[in-house]
């Protein structure tokens, strides 16, 4: 499959404080994302996630390595003629109102007015802030600026999309509507490359992960292969047993009111479990087998280091 | 195409600014309070109003440059708004270039809107337009370009404060640095009038761009002067906005 995005040993360092002290924050990093997929780049704060996505920008200088966007170097006017990009908590023109805001980055892509119009009309609707046009961002809440930043990021109908934490500060109903856009984006065959520190999304929409840890990528592929399919533990919500006999089932129990979490580690206990909850009357409410999560990898990797 | 677009972005950004029309508003008290001054001085009344006009003009379009041209890059970088911008197929030079023609392209307004002012006074102490004092404008004009390059140029890597605090000296050192031409010819050491010759050569001479005196009084000025003062003035900004681009072209926006 072709690669959208690729970097290989990439590396980068500065000179901070008052007597310049040297700090890598990237260490080498090489990852390949192919085209039409969503690729989550995942890593604790300070990882180096953002400096990652600023090198691909040009907004940094690396001090090694390669990035090749679309086959055409990084820093070239091409690569960024196919590309779009949502920074971490947008910082925009807060003078200009949305439509202004829009036309403003249309024009930059050199589209024509009649285009530029019909475009901001769609990106507008597409992100719900049609009724917003003619209100200045200098107005607007966090999660409508998280969205007025989306839609400049897909002014110029790229091919590539680059969002970094695109999911922060949205409430539940702003990340689903953020998240069915990234999908959507998949369907239209762009390529998405984004960080997170919402794991639960990153693991609903990525086709694959790497994870970034103290400016080196520790693991990536596809969230499947990473996630081992193994049985953890299994809940079992269970009403209508005495406590005496809930001793006997075992597993880790806690109460509230008649109903009894169980946690039974065991996988082989659980059927005769089963059969022993429904032989003394009890009724089970529930039983969920918990696999292992993009969360306890990311969480056991980043310990492990 | 991009420059313009940048451009008219800053400009945008600039007549929203209100800054821009406090400093406006205090040049027009200034240019009409001439006329109270031309009151109380013994003279030429029209010729202390058009002396205190052109100067009020020059000082607050010089401040009006140096204020908002020290946050143009700064505040671009400070707000993060550079990191969307940058993003897009823009080269840094035309980015830059955008910024200081915004820039410019607000002066050119301002400044227009301050000789409208003072040439509606003039009117109604001689009862006819006088364009010839137009002239002495067009170079302060030439002067608040040259001013904003230097502006801009600071912004590129210091604080508002303290480019605003350099482009200051710039402008009093380039008002004052004439004085070195004299001290040139009357220096008897050779190696001293060296230096000094040096130094004269790269600090800026603002004195060039002044021609108020002369129009004031009615003095004749010779044709090659004019061109001299606009040949340095395009070769000085040029040469301060391709620094400013050499120092914006490798900066990391962390």
């Amino acid at each position: 499959m072709n690669a959208a995005l690729k970097i290989e040993s990439l590396h980068k360092s500065f000179k901070t404080g008052f007597i310049p002290k040297k700090k890598t924050i990237l260490k080498g990093i090489s990852l390949s994302v192919n085209a039409g997929e969503i690729f989550g780049y995942l890593g604790p704060n300070g990882a180096g996630k953002t400096t990652t996505i600023k090198c691909i920008l040009g907004l940094i200088f690396p001090d090694e390595g390669f990035i090749e966007v679309l086959g055409y170097p990084f820093l070239s006017l091409k690569a960024k003629e196919k590309l779009g990009f949502l920074p971490e908590n947008p910082y925009f023109y807060d003078y200009l109102s949305a439509s202004e805001f829009l036309d403003f980055y249309a024009r930059l892509f050199g589209i024509k007015r009649t285009e530029r119009q019909t475009k901001t009309r769609n990106l507008l609707r597409l992100v719900g802030l049609e009724k917003a046009a003619h209100i200045p961002l200098r107005k607007f809440s966090r999660g409508m600026l998280q969205r007025i930043g989306f839609s400049q990021a897909l002014i110029n109908d790229p091919d590539i999309v680059l969002l970094d934490e695109p999911l922060s500060g949205l409430d539940p109903i702003g990340r689903k509507e953020i998240r069915d856009i990234i999908v959507r984006l998949k369907e239209e065959g762009k390529t998405v490359f984004l960080s997170s520190h919402i794991l639960q999304d990153i693991e609903m929409i990525c086709d694959r992960v790497a994870i970034l840890v103290e400016g080196e990528i520790i693991n990536q592929g596809k969230i499947t292969e990473l996630i081992s399919e193994k049985i953890l533990f299994t809940e079992i919500i269970v009403s209508g047993i005495k406590p005496d006999d809930l001793a006997v089932l075992g597993g880790n129990v806690s109460t509230q009111g008649d109903r009894t979490l169980l946690k039974i580690h065991d996988e082989d206990r659980v059927e005769s479990i089963f059969k022993l909850i429904q032989s003394s009357g009890g009724k089970i409410h529930s039983l969920i087998p918990r696999t292992q999560t993009l969360e306890d990898i990311f969480v056991g990797m980043v310990k492990k280091t | 195409m991009k420059i313009r677009t940048v451009a008219l972005n800053t400009f945008k950004e600039a007549i929203r600014d209100r800054v821009l029309y406090l400093l406006l508003f205090f040049s027009a008290v200034c240019i009409i309070l001439a006329r109270l001054l031309s009151i109380l001085t013994v003279g030429d009344r029209i010729k202390i109003i058009k002396d205190v006009g052109l100067a009020s003009i020059s000082l607050f379009g010089a401040l009006m440059a140096i204020l908002m041209g020290t946050g143009l890059v700064f505040k671009e970088i400070d707000k993060k708004t550079i990191y969307t911008l940058l993003s897009k197929p823009i080269h840094r030079f035309q980015f830059l270039l955008g910024k200081f023609f915004g820039l410019v392209l607000t002066l050119l307004i301002m400044i227009a809107l301050m000789s409208v002012i003072f040439l509606a006074l003039l009117f109604f102490h001689t009862f006819h337009i006088e364009w010839r004092i137009l002239l002495p404008i067009c170079f302060v004009f030439m002067e608040l370009c040259l001013i904003t390059s230097v502006a801009l140029l600071f912004s590129c890597f210091s604080t508002p404060i303290l480019s605003s605090l350099f482009s200051l000296s710039f402008y009093i050192i380039g008002h004052l640095s004439w004085g070195l031409e004299t001290l040139i010819k009357k220096i008897p050491s050779i190696n001293m009038r060296a230096v000094f010759k040096a130094l004269y050569t790269f600090l800026p001479d603002l004195e060039n761009f002044n021609f108020k005196t002369e129009i004031v009084h009615n003095l004749p000025i010779p044709p090659d002067i004019y061109l001299y003062s606009v040949l340095y003035g395009i070769a000085y900004t040029g040469f301060v906005l391709v620094l400013a681009m050499l120092v914006f072209r490798r900066r990391d926006f962390i």
